[in-house]
């Protein structure tokens, strides 16, 4: 008779801990494909490491023009990635919060970089800023000159990896929702107040994720940067561009530098994998059903 | 009155007019999807209505025609919102998740602090202070976000269904504490239980396809319910009709009963309602006269447990019902789908307008 008694007794909605069932529902030749799928970037690494001239590596990778291009490669990509940051965190709060009339196109927009090939990139770049670029007067006027510096390589770093800061973010702004912010402003806080103490810290998982991946890219941008920013010994020549260079006439040094850059691509995609740390630390004196708070906690979108 | 809201929000056929004394609570029941939340929504502030005005204290919260008009933000209300879940938030210690309030409204963070140390020792949460969130049972969420709530020092209290995520051990040490802490302060409740409008509100209000349907002193609603929703509280049998003289007709069902002691006779040829307990009714498989007592036909559509009876559902969508023993319901061999008499003493039918 009342609603009430079916809708309380629905039992509590916290979930008790329970393990993981034993049946994995996938069949067997999955695994062949995943194999093979697993293997085609496994196996050129595998040579690529097999090619190396071992006795030559430390001469090779710290050679001048080496440690150079290593140096301005990881000046630039911190750079970029501050920016991919400053200018990231808005937009992905503006695509994941607000809602006006060409949210969609915007969207496609700040993903066009994703899908760009790069040197396509380099040319847009380039039609931008260049000397009979769109805002190239204007900046010149101002007595800047950007393309072919080491403020073009900044830029077409940024360019290319402003997307992967974006759907991390707004991945993770999504998955948290929009609860949280509206109990905190119901308890006065004001918009600003919101995000600095409940949104941000929310999907600083997803912030910093998105933000190691946009390091990673601008760590490997080879094609925007060579279309806009050119290479320059020390002033535009990242590493990508030097192993390119390499390739020509020391294909040693060309390989010993890769195996750093996947080195540090390595370490820096290990950063933004090991994630989170898992919520299950409840002690057992409050853990009986502890709730699952922190959705946002996951809030990675990798 | 110091709270007042009027609203209309036209694409959820949400029109709503409510007021608040400055200490009274306010349990807002209703079916799934009769505007309970948006009615709390509108008054935090996070849903826009159509139209409409709200003012507590004499601060305008809106007042909005076509969309158009003064408009406080949520921040600036001081309606604090405590919702089914808890949402605390999750990088927060239970003590600053308790905070919150306070530093928003510019306290300085060692005062504040100070502030929900008192808050969650009111909630007999004080040895939580340094637990995350992740830490804490379902219950004892609920009791931080209630000190949370607190803590912002609201002029208007927000609850939407404070108990229903919790279980049953939870429930009743949350509605205790909720007794004690809503005392001598404004609130509004949204619950679908009739226990918390009896314990914890000194009115409900029946919110019924956007609309206000009925409203009154807790007691007074199950006594005298005048919705269906409000009898089904009540665990009555509610029939809508015309009042005779003799008691009511509804459709081709004429009910015999007691006029309520009304000041004077009930007003004849207007809409009236019938409501008698179901442990009022027996069931016959032959018709029954004698003294003054209805007996309808009626085809039994549900045969459910109920405590020590058996509670026998009949006519329309089941819409009376018939506690019996089980005895007797063996006796007559009861089963969905057969046709037998309810049979109602007119003594113990009340007869009021609608």
């Amino acid at each position: 008779m009342t609603p009430a008694r079916s809708r309380t007794g629905a039992g509590p909605q916290v979930p008790k801990p329970r393990k993981a069932l034993a049946h994995i529902g996938i069949p067997a030749w999955i695994y062949t494909v995943a194999a093979a799928g697993g293997l085609l970037v496994l196996l050129p690494l595998i040579a690529m490491v097999a090619r190396v001239n071992w006795p030559q590596f430390i001469p090779l990778v710290t050679s001048d023009s080496s440690l150079t291009a290593l140096g301005l490669s990881l000046r630039t990509s911190a750079t970029s990635t501050v920016l991919c940051v400053i200018l990231g965190v808005p937009l992905a709060l503006v695509l994941a919060r607000a809602s006006f009339p060409g949210q969609r196109v915007l969207r496609s927009l700040v993903l066009l970089p994703l899908v760009l090939p790069p040197v396509v990139g380099g040319i847009a770049l380039l039609y931008t800023f260049g000397r009979q670029g769109l805002l190239g007067r204007s900046v010149e006027m101002l007595g800047l000159q950007i393309a072919f510096s080491t403020t073009a390589v900044v830029l077409a770093q940024t360019f290319v990896s402003l997307p992967f800061l974006v759907v991390s973010l707004e991945g993770a702004l999504r998955t948290a929702g929009p609860k949280y912010e509206a109990v905190a402003a119901t308890l006065g806080a004001r918009p600003g107040t919101v995000l600095r103490r409940v949104t941000l810290p929310l999907v600083l998982p997803g912030l910093a994720s998105g933000a190691v991946l946009s390091f990673a890219r601008s760590l490997g941008e080879f094609g925007a940067t060579l279309t806009f920013a050119g290479s320059l010994q020390g002033v535009t020549r990242t590493l990508p561009l030097e192993i390119y260079l390499q390739r020509e006439t020391d294909a040693d040094a060309a390989v010993a530098l890769s195996l750093v850059l996947v080195a540090v691509s390595v370490t820096v995609v290990a950063l933004a994998h090991r994630g989170p740390r898992p919520p299950g630390r409840a002690s057992a004196a409050g853990g009986e059903g502890a709730t699952t708070a922190a959705p946002a906690s996951r809030g990675g979108v990798l | 009155m110091t709270f007042t809201v009027q609203a209309v929000v036209a694409d959820r056929g949400f029109d709503v007019s409510l007021s608040l004394g400055p200490t009274e609570t306010v349990a807002v029941m209703g079916p799934n999807g009769a505007g309970k939340s948006t009615l709390l929504a509108v008054i935090a502030g996070l849903l826009h209505p159509d139209s409409g005005r709200a003012e507590v204290d004499g601060r305008v919260l809106f007042d909005v025609a076509g969309g158009r008009g003064p408009w406080t933000p949520p921040h600036r209300r001081g309606t604090a919102l405590l919702a089914q879940e808890p949402l605390l938030f999750p990088h927060l210690s239970a003590l600053d998740n308790v905070a919150f309030g306070p530093r928003s409204a510019g306290t300085p963070k060692q005062q504040a602090r100070d502030s929900a140390s008192r808050w969650l020792a009111e909630v007999e949460a004080g040895e939580l202070e340094s637990r995350r969130p992740v830490e804490l049972s379902g219950g004892q969420s609920q009791r931080v976000a209630v000190a949370r709530a607190l803590a912002a020092d609201p002029g208007l209290l927000l609850l939407d269904e404070p108990m229903a995520a919790l279980d049953i051990h939870a429930a009743p040490l949350l509605r205790r504490l909720l007794k004690r802490v809503l005392a001598g302060r404004r609130a509004i409740i949204i619950t679908h239980d009739i226990l918390d409008a009896l314990i914890l509100a000194d009115r409900v209000v029946i919110l019924e396809n956007g609309r206000i349907s009925e409203e009154g002193p807790t007691r007074d609603v199950l006594l005298r319910p005048r919705s269906r929703f409000a009898a089904g509280l009540a665990g009555l049998n509610f029939v809508v009709g015309t009042i005779t003289e003799h008691g009511l007709q509804a459709r081709d069902l004429a009910v015999y009963g007691q006029h309520d002691d009304l000041p004077g006779p009930l007003p004849i040829g207007q809409p009236g309602v019938a409501v008698f307990p179901p442990s009022a009714v027996s069931v016959f498989m032959a018709e029954a006269h004698g003294s003054p007592r209805n007996s309808f036909p009626v085809t039994i559509t549900d045969l459910e447990p109920h405590g020590d009876r058996i509670r026998v559902r009949a006519g329309e969508g089941g819409q009376l019902s018939a506690d019996i023993t089980p005895e007797s319901s063996a006796d007559l061999a009861l089963v969905p789908g057969i046709e037998v008499y309810f049979v109602i003493k007119a003594g113990a039918v009340s007869i009021y307008p609608g």
